[in-house]
């Protein structure tokens, strides 16, 4: 009971005021624009050569604001806001005119998706084994190699790497499709050469971020398991004839595991960033590029969808994670 | 001086003192340009590097030698502009929030969180669409400064926080010091280095995620950095047309600047951690 009180209500009120904060930011920022998106509408239609006449054009502007969710006051369009997202309505795309952004999100969600789960759980597993053997034994050979290796690759911003990967093993080497997520044409569908050509084609942004991904979780592991190595217990169980390999596995990595579990949490707003410009580069069809061409057209309502998505995915993940952790530590008692 | 030399011990630091020097002499040598970056064809175009082009020209008819002094140099002032305000913010946040706790610091720490949270590169993406039209050096580190100062706040809050239970702040209290005196003679000589490292790491961030944004086409693309310089390569076909150096000089120098400003603050925050230290000296 004191868990629910102490530790679980407070949490959960964060949770949504994080999430209502964050969700008025993105209504608000759109609204800030001096351009208006309707006559802008208006604006690239008669470009296209389209012409309408008074009476039509009053009634599309109003079916426009109707749309966009523009009518009224900014209170009453802010009341607007959030009855229309309980209901997950996001209102018409503009890129793909007559289109619900959710449904766009919809298509695009699940390639985003399976990306980031897998390259996120490779990577954190393996930056977190390798870079606990590199810390213990870190007067070795190889240890240092690596860490040479992970200095030049974690400054690298997730652009800057990614488009050095595609140039060299795409355009130079030619190993790999250059773009999208399936060979042009192909229905995507449950069988064998279906699925080998979906990982053909996303084995170079999971790459990308794998390989990133592992150079920072292997630095802090490294740095981690450096300092519990030389704690008394560590010390004791080693005079005491424990075997070494008990003494890395249960005795040190297990220790030095909890900040990373933490930082996991920590790390997913900027994993999902940085998903998103790995697919515009390699034009993988996922929420990022589906960003991508909102920003190109000016589409708010895509953008608006989007990031309400992220943030309310991104908190969630996280708050699960402040939950899970006494099972990870059981030291950990939330009172 | 000795300081420097233990640093210039450590490899990382000498190599990235080095190529912070260079890249700064690079960047200073704008000043001598003859042509204003902006205009095209004042050379003949997509020539190969040669001693009177040393790293070639592009298909505007540019000389990339100077176009790259002035792209470290603005992409340098964004980062110095978007650091040293959001180092500000940070300071005043971390130390009030620790210093004062109570109220004040779960409501700073509160907002503090919030900016962790929310996934700024997209709300920093739809600011830059708005102000698209308006963007320059100045208003950009503006927007970046906003942005870059939460996590590093938190640090320097948890450092306060140890400082604030150490023995010298009771004397200096009870000796008659005031808040401001005490928190800027007595707290500040321990949070330089701090915030001298989370200075160099924002830096680095406030330049990638120049260069991303540019990618996006959000910025003003008639400034030469770093990033509208690998755009504009970009969509001339640069990779289709064979004209590798165009390409290259934008990334390299890019990744440079990244690693160089990397094992600066690394080298740095292990000097200033006498753990780590021991540890490489293998004592």
């Amino acid at each position: 009971m004191t868990f629910v009180k102490g530790y679980l209500i407070p949490r959960l009120i964060q949770y949504f005021l994080v999430i209502f904060i964050g969700l008025t930011i993105v209504f608000i920022i759109p609204r800030l624009a001096p351009s208006d998106p309707i006559q802008r509408t208006i604006g690239q239609l008669r470009s296209m050569g389209g012409f309408l006449d008074p009476k039509t054009m009053d009634s599309f502007i109003q079916d426009l604001n109707e749309m966009y969710g523009l009518e009224g006051s900014m209170l009453e369009q802010y009341g607007a806001f959030w009855v229309r997202l309980s209901h997950g309505d996001f209102g018409v795309s503009f890129f793909q005119f007559p289109t619900p952004v959710n449904q766009l999100i919809r298509t695009a969600l699940p390639w985003t998706v399976c990306l980031l789960f897998v390259t996120t759980i490779i990577s954190w597993t393996a930056g977190n084994i390798i870079g606990g053997l590199a810390g213990y034994y870190n007067r070795s050979r190889w240890s240092n190699v690596l860490d040479t290796i992970t200095m030049v690759i974690r400054p690298l911003p997730y652009y800057v790497f990614a488009f050095a990967l595609l140039l060299l093993l795409a355009y130079i080497f030619e190993f790999f499709p250059v773009s999208g997520g399936t060979d042009i044409g192909r229905q995507v569908a449950f069988n064998l050469p279906s699925i080998i050509d979906i990982a053909r084609h996303a084995f170079l942004p999971a790459l990308s971020l794998v390989l990133l991904g592992t150079a920072v979780w292997f630095q802090t592991m490294k740095l981690i398991v450096q300092n519990v190595k030389s704690e008394n217990f560590v010390q004791y169980a080693q005079l005491g004839g424990v075997k070494q390999d008990r003494i890395v596995s249960r005795y040190v990595i297990r220790n030095a595991m909890l900040p990373e579990i933490t930082a996991l949490a920590l790390l997913f707003g900027q994993i999902f960033s940085g998903a998103l410009i790995t697919e515009i580069v390699f034009s993988y069809p996922g929420l990022g590029t589906l960003l991508y061409n909102a920003i190109l057209t000016g589409d708010y309502n895509l953008i608006m969808g989007i990031t309400a998505l992220s943030i309310i995915g991104i908190t969630t993940a996280i708050l699960i994670i402040d939950l899970l952790y006494p099972l990870f530590d059981p030291r950990v008692r939330y009172l | 001086m000795s300081t420097f030399r233990d640093l210039f011990k450590d490899y990382r630091f000498a190599v990235s003192f080095c190529i912070l020097v260079v890249l700064l002499i690079v960047a200073l040598l704008s000043f001598i340009a003859e042509d204003d970056p902006t205009i095209w064809g004042t050379v003949p175009r997509d020539l190969k590097p040669s001693w009177t082009y040393p790293m070639g020209t592009n298909s505007k008819g540019q000389d990339l030698f100077w176009q790259a002094t002035f792209a470290v140099r603005n992409s340098l002032i964004i980062a110095l502009i978007a650091a040293s305000l959001s180092r500000v913010v940070a300071v005043l946040v971390g130390m009030v929030a620790g210093y004062k706790g109570g109220i004040t610091g779960t409501v700073l720490m509160f907002i503090t969180d919030i900016f962790l949270v929310i996934p700024l590169f997209l709300i920093i993406v739809m600011l830059a669409m708005l102000m698209r039209d308006k963007m320059n050096l100045v208003s950009l580190g503006l927007v970046l400064a906003v942005f870059g100062w939460a996590w590093d706040a938190r640090l320097i809050r948890s450092q306060v926080l140890s400082l604030r239970e150490r023995d010298f702040t009771q004397t200096a209290i009870l000796s008659g010091t005031r808040t401001v005196p005490l928190v800027l003679k007595e707290y500040m000589p321990f949070t330089m280095p701090l915030v001298f490292s989370t200075l160099i790491n924002n830096m680095a961030w406030v330049i990638g995620l120049e260069i991303t944004l540019a990618f996006l086409g959000l910025v003003n693309m008639d400034i030469p950095t770093l990033g509208t310089m690998l755009q504009w390569a970009i969509s001339y076909q640069a990779i289709l047309l064979g004209l590798w150096w165009w390409i290259l000089t934008p990334v390299i120098l890019a990744i440079l600047l990244f690693v160089a400003l990397y094992w600066l603050s690394v080298s740095i925050s292990e000097y200033l951690d006498p753990r780590t230290r021991i540890q490489r000296v293998g004592a």
